[in-house]
């Protein structure tokens, strides 16, 4: 099972590297892109907002700070790789300044005090950088495609390993003892507010890094536009629908929510906000625990079949 | 000098008022039911639409066409309760407040991009007769749309009041709020209490609105920023207390006057945001709320 598991994930890496070398349409690389830099995004969020359980609102500062170091860093003629390590640096930094205020804050209202924070930083970045962040000359013509793909696969293959180790480790243990009973996991020795901060750390760090790749792939943006709160909202939205706390929950959430955006905007145009709104409520509604729980769900199901009266449990936990 | 500050400090409480009516619908839905309806915002836009159009149709004055507009909201209140959030009342409360946020995100989403395929992007505002007018007092401005705003909430608010403290069903609410079980125990229909609240809450949203729209102007992406005013608004006044809401929006909309008189640039809003942030740091039962148990 386990060699069946690297195996498959080696050849899935294979393809994925192959695909700007078979396919040339620049559409497709772009949604790739979109993927990728989704995927991390998720994963990154739901190291907080998933392990912790702490549902941040003010993610967008963490992308928002990475894009804008990396951006002026990278204008400013320093390489690629080196800005974007700085860019999650400034976010790391951020984020270790708010975090012990906001963890007095519990459940709903580090939500809002997260969102306010993050508005804090929107509204003062755009004040303070009310311009484009347009590209010289030289890069624009420069520009290829190709590089930023392998960053953002990178990125996200990075991003999802952390998600991994931590899952298994005794310190993503820790956050995940924290987020189902605070004074329990104290009672045992785990510091509540050391793994919410280091969950924070993490989580601030990889995503500035997408910010910073976000920066480096995108032409040319408002600085303010990565500090807007829709970054945060889709994060918390992708987590959502594919399951959190679990690695491979954002992960579907993801591409689920890039190819589903991406086929209504292409199929109903203007209304695809509105049914995917609706769509995401079904999720909420009816598979509280994202798509991945519906795999367990149909693996009770035939279970409860195969075995008359069993699973009573799982049963009501769903209910 | 002094008359700018006071002026300023006049169209600031003017407008904190409408804070104060749009938190106070937010923390009526909280306060009763524990859902977190973040559409909240979307609903007040609805309502300044209802007012707007019925404005430029029918030519009814916003003030007028106020129950009509309740009305339109009551609606889309019922609505909305027996198709999602009726779903929700027996979660527990910390799974109540996350999937009402969560379902309330897809609602901004769904009411926003209805608006704007409906009635697109563009700024709204009417024209009355009596639009510019305004009266002076002590040397100050004092616009009749913005006034009657204050007044008007005011009526709410103590009218809101005198039901929750005299009624039958105003007291039922209110030992909902203490102990749905014990409440439910004694024949109290949490239903039933729970749908009225939240369909308070979505009128007091389109009275807001209308407001909102006599006063400015509306857009279908003004949803968001009313939500955050109202959420900050309701933290500031402390839960369970709607004269504090009301006063903590007065607070906010003063202090951001003060801030756009005194500092350069447009940093009012995150004036506003840092006191939020204080004094839910240092004072979480808010402002004007009693420390919990």
């Amino acid at each position: 099972m386990r060699y069946l598991q690297i195996i498959s994930i080696t050849l899935l890496l294979i393809i994925l590297a192959c695909v700007p070398v078979v396919i040339e349409k620049d559409s497709t690389i772009n949604l790739f892109i979109l993927i990728f830099l989704y995927i991390a995004l998720a994963s990154s969020w739901n190291i907080l907002g998933g392990f912790s359980g702490q549902t941040s609102l003010g993610h967008a500062a963490f992308f928002g700070l990475g894009a804008l170091a990396t951006r002026l860093l990278w204008i400013k003629g320093f390489p690629v790789l080196p800005s974007i390590l700085a860019g999650g640096l400034l976010a790391v930094i951020f984020a270790m300044l708010i975090g012990v205020p906001s963890f007095r804050l519990k459940g709903v209202y580090f939500a809002i005090g997260t969102l306010a924070l993050a508005q804090i930083l929107n509204v003062t970045v755009g004040n303070v950088f009310p311009t484009i962040a347009a590209l010289p000359v030289e890069e624009l013509v420069a520009y290829q495609l190709g590089p930023r793909y392998y960053l953002f696969l990178s990125l996200a293959v990075v991003v999802v390993a952390v998600a991994y180790l931590l899952v298994n480790s005794r310190l993503g243990l820790g956050m995940m003892a924290v987020r189902e009973e605070e004074d329990a996991a104290e009672s045992l020795g785990i510091s509540a507010l050391k793994h919410k901060l280091l969950a924070l750390g993490i989580s601030a760090f990889l995503t500035g890094l997408g910010g910073g790749a976000f920066a480096y792939y995108h032409v040319s943006y408002y600085f303010q536009f990565p500090f807007t709160p829709i970054w945060s909202l889709d994060m918390l939205t992708m987590v959502y629908i594919g399951g959190t706390g679990t690695v491979l929950g954002p992960i579907i959430g993801a591409v689920f929510f890039v190819v589903m955006k991406e086929f209504l905007v292409l199929n109903v145009g203007e209304y695809h906000l509105i049914i995917f709104g609706g769509l995401f409520i079904l999720v909420v509604l009816f598979l509280p625990g994202g798509i991945i729980s519906a795999w367990q769900l149909v693996r009770n199901a035939l279970r409860r079949q195969a075995k008359p009266g069993g699973n009573k449990p799982a049963l009501e936990k769903m209910g | 000098m002094i008359e700018a500050v006071a002026q300023n400090l006049v169209f600031g409480i003017l407008l904190g008022a409408l804070y104060g009516l749009a938190a106070v619908g937010i923390a009526m839905v909280f306060g009763v039911t524990k859902f977190l309806n973040v559409a909240h915002g979307e609903l007040l836009m609805f309502g300044g639409y209802a007012s707007f159009w019925l404005f430029k149709l029918f030519n009814l004055d916003p003030f007028l066409s106020l129950p009509l507009t309740i009305l339109f909201l009551l609606l889309i209140g019922v609505v909305l309760y027996k198709l999602l959030f009726v779903r929700m009342v027996k979660l527990p409360e910390e799974e109540k407040i996350k999937n009402t946020m969560l379902i309330g995100f897809g609602l901004t989403l769904i009411l926003q991009n209805i608006a704007l395929t409906l009635w697109t992007a563009d700024d709204r505002g009417i024209t009355t007769s009596y639009s510019g007018a305004a009266f002076t007092l002590l040397g100050l401005r004092f616009p009749y749309v913005r006034v009657a705003g204050l007044v008007i909430s005011l009526v709410c608010l103590f009218a809101l009041q005198q039901f929750l403290r005299k009624t039958y069903t105003g007291k039922a609410i209110r030992a909902t709020v203490v102990d749905w079980e014990a409440a439910s125990l004694v024949g109290i229909d949490v239903h039933k209490v729970y749908l009225l609240s939240f369909l308070l809450g979505t009128s007091l949203a389109g009275v807001a609105g209308t407001l909102v729209l006599a006063s400015f102007s509306i857009e279908p992406s003004m949803g968001m920023h009313w939500t955050l005013k109202s959420l900050i608004v309701m933290v500031l006044g402390g839960a369970g207390n709607f004269m504090g809401t009301f006063a903590g929006g007065i607070l906010l909309g003063a202090t951001e006057s003060a801030a756009a008189f005194f500092i350069p640039g447009n940093y009012r809003q995150v004036v506003g945001l840092m006191l939020f942030l204080l004094i839910l740091i240092f004072r979480p039962q808010g402002l004007f709320g009693a420390k919990e148990r």
